[in-house]
């Protein structure tokens, strides 16, 4: 299935795979080429699992799923091989400069010092020509890329925190208004307006499949917009220096059929529904004493603003922005060693006793 | 030593200046000796204002620089080596990287020009100093405490943390409440008076100091490309000085500039700190890219081609440089006009890079290259310069450096520039005036190892960068996880990094190798054309015994050359003896113009430094008493120091007759 | 070849006048500074331009004491220039006389500057404006008082009778930099106490 024509189409391609991982080579090889056609089509099904098949998530350069970042990825393809050939001609002609055969001479002459203009008006000239055009082509992508067609069809504010993300979706009716974090979830096909906001540094939020960076700057409302054609889940991380755990700022978006992202619309605007069982009462008490400071849970007393809203916890993928999988272990693992995973996180490393982790984990695992 | 001060008026004052000869052994060259020698000793060495012992100070301190950076960077690459190690932790780690990134940027990569300048420029220009060899000591002794300053917190785990570009408000005392950044700012602010001193230094050193005939289209393309660079500094240091110590006011008495809350702005930073940052870019890679230009040609056994059009494309690559700041904020939300206009300046900025590499090239192809180590150096120079001016083509259009910027991609980049454009020719140019430096040849077989293991380790290293950006990978992140993919490329730069480092290695050891027992120089021993050649090796105190007249771009090659015109003189010359003289000539045509007398050894410079030191720890312990003290030092070191002197005759001399002749 | 140079013409010695290095070096110095000053009125204007406070918070600035303040400070520019103009007579009395004067106003204008200050109802910390002015003006005064202590040392020296119309190269030198620091004020007057009258 590999054949030999996609290689020599795709020596981009060619290069990333030789930078993976062994074990998931063939498997890459697979995805790489297969994603390719797919982004040509415009009609990839879901990739949910990009990370998982050997696609390397933030692979901007072979892979972009929307109008916003496709523009984008071609130019690059463009810069890349045209200037890789440049190199190319560069490279033999200084090789030929070295090696090239001289008739013998006595050792002691010196060459002419007015020789060799030519060089210069040529090479500089063919440089300058060569530069417009990618120039040209520069600012004809950047206004592509500059604005949606179409005026976009949902709009989120997304602010950076040390270090994970807030979003809030927006309603004119207020009681619509929510908000979620390190999650983002968008409906497929439509252009998604982003106001980027910080809480305290710079931050820059990139989810590279959909679009391109832009900083996050305190006392400062940046905007971007990106659009997912394909429904999927596309990786994204903050991408300014900001702080011991700059490392660990991920977060995903989520794109959705129209009507799926309705459906998570309507369950995330929605209160935590009320608890029953003693067990997870005890939980919610727990959490009412030692996390409320920080978290909130919509209907419940928690109103705390510095971290993560945790209403829908269980609905979302990974915890610890991008860190983990949101599994009930590893959310046990998180609460209790936050500090091992995350050095110099917010959150703090919770001492709990066995019945006080299943009593919380109890409550936890109703937020869904 | 004969008399020619047969004029009527006040010899002190006005005086033919004597032509003559004064070969080695000669009364004349003895009395030269004593004039110009420093002292034995400590006493020597403390006061010692001679260009050539400034400029391998320089050298060798900013190589110190270097390793220290480099092991940083070795440290840094073993905690990336693999996913989730944890060998570093996350505060280590930035304060790494940070000090890294301060370390080359501005510990290493222009102190180390100044050193080749330094040492070079009154060589190469046909003098027998710089324009203020005092202020040449004070620059390089403030660059050293400022170094020193810089590193003090770093054994204390509390050194800077924010990134060499340190952006606010995480620099900010709310998010950074250590003395890590005080460290910083003090010692970025205390560093700029040396790169300043330095660079009005080596300005008035090319309008003043040049032999008789040496005119501005003659000098070494080194001399432009420092001309160049100090100019730049001159009109840059100050944005970054100012940034820091706004930074510092904002961190210590509560002013706002910074401060989100009170009206603060944090993109002032970032603007302040590329409008100096851009132009540095070039200011560490001109005068390197002037080493090659000056010494390619001495193997390739013929003069540069186009020595007028790479001289102005130096100059236009600054011109360029100071409007292209904003390529380094494409992503902070200007608007699109704005990132239009500054993404094509920064693409016509790679035009005068065009005209240098076509002249190095052809340069190549039309003469008869010799390979000696130095060959190899510049040869592969000029590869790993295309490489990183076309990964700066692809950041300067903006909608790639949307995904580029913050990536390995950049790392890539400034590395294939930093490295490639600086380390290289530097390391060449070691092996190349380093028979001049100390009289000794470097080991060639040491020399071609060097290259080679330096040239693949770097490549090894480095090029997988651009891949690693391309897959995604953000700078400054102190580990990340084996799904994103980046595995691989980060163990393949890690083996390459060491693999460079034992380059580095082999070249350290053939330096200890040649000093002991390398073959003893020639004057000349490369056959090269310029004046730094014509003195013997290594040169005496005083340079040059007699000031030659220059006839042309290529004193030592001009009786091959044969281009017409006149022969320079280099065994008869202007003796100047009256102390320590030097022939100061017009700007341009370098034609006489006054007699310069220079300066004695003199413990000033180091006590100026010393205190503007001490001055700056008192600011950033908050020790009032001591910092006022401590700047009243300064003032008094000043004052002794522009003190009007008789024997410089800054005054009116003695000889005072009622009616002095009047000068010109 | 060295016949073509003319090399038998006779050269002055040492520090004179413009052909000095010094006279080069300041004015190297002064570019430096000048630039100084340049991206203190970019900060200045940077964040004026995208301010979202009251600008300047007390309403307009007065212009009468700031306006006299210039005239004395453009005065003593005078009397220093009047100063070297003396030596190159040779009319040392006039210039220390004219060296004085020019003391005595840049005196007056730190002392006005500093009434200035001392009636001003907010400080550098309490707003934005109040960080930019005292830190510009800061700036200005730590120049004028540097500027100062060279014209002492200038006055003293030609007291001393160092300097004659042979050799005055360093009064040359500290009146430049003393001209430059005037110069300056102008330009931080004019954004200071007149640019927010424009807008």
């Amino acid at each position: 299935m590999l054949k030999k024509e996609t290689f020599i189409f795709n020596l981009p391609l060619f290069a990333s795979a030789l930078m993976n991982d062994y074990e998931s080579r063939f498997r890459h090889f697979a995805a790489v080429k297969y994603s390719f056609f797919s982004i040509g089509l415009a009609a990839a099904p879901a990739n949910t699992a990009l990370a998982e098949n050997g696609v390397a998530p933030l692979n901007y350069f072979l892979h972009s799923h929307g109008p916003a970042a496709t523009p984008t990825m071609y130019l690059g393809w463009v810069f890349a091989a045209l200037l890789a050939a440049i190199f190319v001609i560069i490279a033999l002609l200084l090789a030929g400069a070295v090696f090239r055969k001289r008739p013998t001479e006595d050792p002691r002459a010196i060459g002419r010092e007015d020789e060799g203009m030519p060089w210069i008006y040529i090479g500089t000239g063919v440089s300058t020509c060569i530069l417009f055009a990618l120039a040209i082509y520069t600012l004809v992508t950047l206004n592509v890329i500059a604005k949606p067609t179409h005026a976009p069809g949902l709009t989120l504010t997304v602010t950076g925190y040390d270090w994970w993300w807030k979003v809030e979706y927006e309603d004119d009716d207020p009681a619509l208004s929510f908000f979620t974090a390190n999650e983002i979830h968008i409906p497929v096909g439509v252009p998604v307006l982003v106001k980027l906001k910080s809480a305290d540094v710079i931050h820059a939020f990139w989810v590279p499949m959909l679009a391109g960076k832009t900083q996050m700057i305190p006392g400062l409302t940046n905007q971007q917009w990106l659009q997912a054609d394909a429904e999927g889940v596309y990786r994204g991380q903050c991408t300014q220096y900001c702080g011991v755990q700059h490392a660990h700022m991920g977060l995903e978006v989520v794109a959705q059929s129209a009507a799926e992202f309705q459906k998570w619309q309507d369950a995330q605007r929605k209160t935590a529904v009320a608890v029953s069982t003693i067990d997870i009462k005890a939980g919610k008490q727990l959490f009412l004493e030692r996390c409320a400071g920080c978290h909130t849970i919509r209907g419940t007393e928690a109103v705390g603003a510095h971290a993560p809203d945790l209403t829908h916890l269980k609905s979302r993928r990974l915890i610890a922005a991008g860190l983990l999988t949101n599994t009930p272990d590893n959310l046990v693992q998180w609460i209790t060693h936050a500090q091992d995973l995350k050095p110099g996180a917010r959150m703090p490393s919770m001492v709990l006793t066995a019945t006080e982790i299943s009593a919380l984990s109890a409550f936890l695992s109703t937020l869904n | 030593m004969s008399d020619v001060a047969q004029s009527k008026p006040d010899p002190n004052l006005t005086r033919v200046p004597e032509v003559g000869s004064a070969p080695i052994g000669s009364a004349a060259e003895m009395r030269l000796t004593r004039l110009w020698e420093s002292a034995p000793g400590w006493r020597g060495w403390l006061s010692t204002v001679d260009h050539k012992e400034i400029g391998l100070r320089y050298l060798v301190t900013a190589f110190i620089f270097l390793l220290m950076g480099g092991i940083e960077a070795l440290i840094m690459r073993l905690q990336l080596a693999r996913p989730d190690q944890t060998l570093l932790t996350p505060e280590q780690y930035n304060q790494l990287f940070t000090m890294h990134g301060v370390t080359m940027i501005f510990l290493y990569s222009l102190p180390i020009l100044s050193g080749f300048s330094n040492y070079l420029w009154p060589l190469m220009l046909g003098s027998r100093d710089m324009a203020f060899p005092r202020l040449n000591a004070l620059s390089y002794w403030i660059f050293l405490f400022a170094g020193i300053f810089l590193y003090a917190s770093f054994p204390l785990g509390e050194a800077p943390n924010a990134g060499w570009f340190n952006y606010v408000p995480f620099a900010g005392l709310e998010y950074n409440t250590g003395p890590n950044i005080d460290v910083y700012a003090l010692g970025m602010v205390l560093l700029g008076i040396s790169t300043t001193v330095g660079s009005i230094n080596f300005v008035v050193t090319l309008f003043r100091m040049r032999a008789p005939g040496m005119s501005i289209n003659r000098v070494p393309i080194l001399v432009w490309g420092t001309l160049t660079a100090s100019v730049a500094n001159i009109f840059a240091i100050p944005s970054v000085s100012l940034a820091f110590f706004l930074l510092w006011l904002d961190r210590q008495t509560g002013t706002h500039f910074f401060d989100v809350v009170n009206g603060g702005k944090p993109l002032l930073w970032q603007h302040l700190f590329w409008m100096f940052g851009h132009p540095w870019v070039y200011a560490v890679v001109l005068p390197a890219m002037g080493i090659v230009s000056d010494a390619l040609p001495t193997f390739c056994r013929r003069p540069l081609v186009g020595y007028s059009a790479v001289a102005l494309s130096t100059m236009a690559t600054m011109l360029l440089g100071f409007g292209v700041w904003i390529h380094h904020m494409f992503a902070t939300g200007l608007p699109t006009l704005a990132l239009s206009f500054f993404g094509a300046a920064s693409m016509v900025i790679s035009i005068p890079s065009a005209v240098a590499v076509f002249a190095w090239i052809a340069t190549i192809w039309l003469g008869r290259p010799v390979f000696n180590t130095p060959f190899l150096f510049f040869a592969g120079f000029v590869l790993l310069f295309v490489i990183g001016g076309f990964s700066g083509v692809m950041t300067a259009a903006v909608p790639l450096d949307f995904q580029l910027n913050e990536t390995y991609f950049i790392v890539a980049h400034l590395h294939y520039v930093l490295l490639g454009i600086n380390v290289f020719p530097v390391v060449g140019g070691i092996y190349y005036w380093f028979p001049k430096f100390f009289g000794r040849m470097m080991n060639e077989i040491l020399g071609k190892w060097s290259f080679w293991v330096m040239f693949i380790g770097f490549n090894v290293g480095f090029f997988p960068m651009h891949l690693a950006g391309l897959l995604g990978m953000p700078r400054r992140i102190y580990t990340y996880a084996p799904h994103m993919g980046w595995s691989t490329v980060n163990m393949v730069t890690s083996v390459g990094s060491f693999v460079f480092a034992a380059g580095i290695l082999i070249f350290l050891i053939n330096i200890l190798i040649s000093l002991k027992r390398g073959a003893m120089a020639t004057q000349n021993p490369w056959d090269a054309p310029t004046l730094e050649w014509a003195t013997p090796s290594p040169p005496p105190a005083y340079n040059f015994a007699v000031i030659p007249f220059v006839a042309s771009r290529h004193p030592l090659w001009e009786d091959r050359l044969d281009e017409g015109g006149g022969r320079s003189s280099l065994e008869q010359g202007y003796l100047l003896m009256e102390g320590r003289e030097m022939i100061g000539t017009t700007p341009l045509d370098a034609k006489p113009d006054i007699i310069l007398k220079m300066p004695d050894d003199s413990y000033t410079p180091f006590f100026l430094g010393l205190f503007s030191a001490l001055a700056f720890t008192g600011l950033l312990l908050h020790w009032r008493d001591f910092t006022v003290l401590m700047t009243l030092a300064c003032s008094v070191s000043l004052i002794v120091w522009m003190w009007p002197r008789k024997a410089l005759v800054q005054r009116v001399p003695d000889s005072i007759q009622d009616k002095g002749a009047t000068h010109g | 070849m060295a016949e073509a140079m003319q090399t038998a013409q006779s050269l002055p010695v040492g520090s004179a006048g413009n052909r000095s290095g010094g006279w080069w070096g300041v004015l190297a110095l002064i570019v430096t500074e000048g630039s100084l000053f340049g991206y203190l009125l970019f900060t200045y204007f940077y964040l004026a331009s995208q301010t979202e406070q009251h600008w300047p918070p007390d309403g307009l600035p007065t212009l009468l004491m700031p306006g006299v303040n210039t005239l004395i400070l453009l005065a003593s520019s005078v009397f220093v220039w009047a100063s070297e103009r003396c030596i190159q007579r040779r009319q040392m009395h006039w210039s220390i006389a004219s060296m004085v004067l020019a003391l005595i106003l840049g005196i007056c204008f730190v002392v006005i500057q500093l009434h200035e200050w001392s009636i001003k109802t907010y400080t550098m910390t309490s707003n934005l404006y109040g960080s930019l002015y005292f830190t510009i003006t800061g700036f200005h005064m730590l120049h004028v008082i540097v500027g100062l202590i060279i014209l002492m040392m200038l006055l003293l020296w030609i007291v001393l009778g160092y300097f004659d119309d042979r050799r005055y190269a360093a009064v040359t030198i500290g009146g430049l930099y003393w001209h430059f620091v005037d110069v300056v004020w102008l330009f931080v007057f004019a954004t200071l106490f007149l640019s927010p009258y424009l807008y």
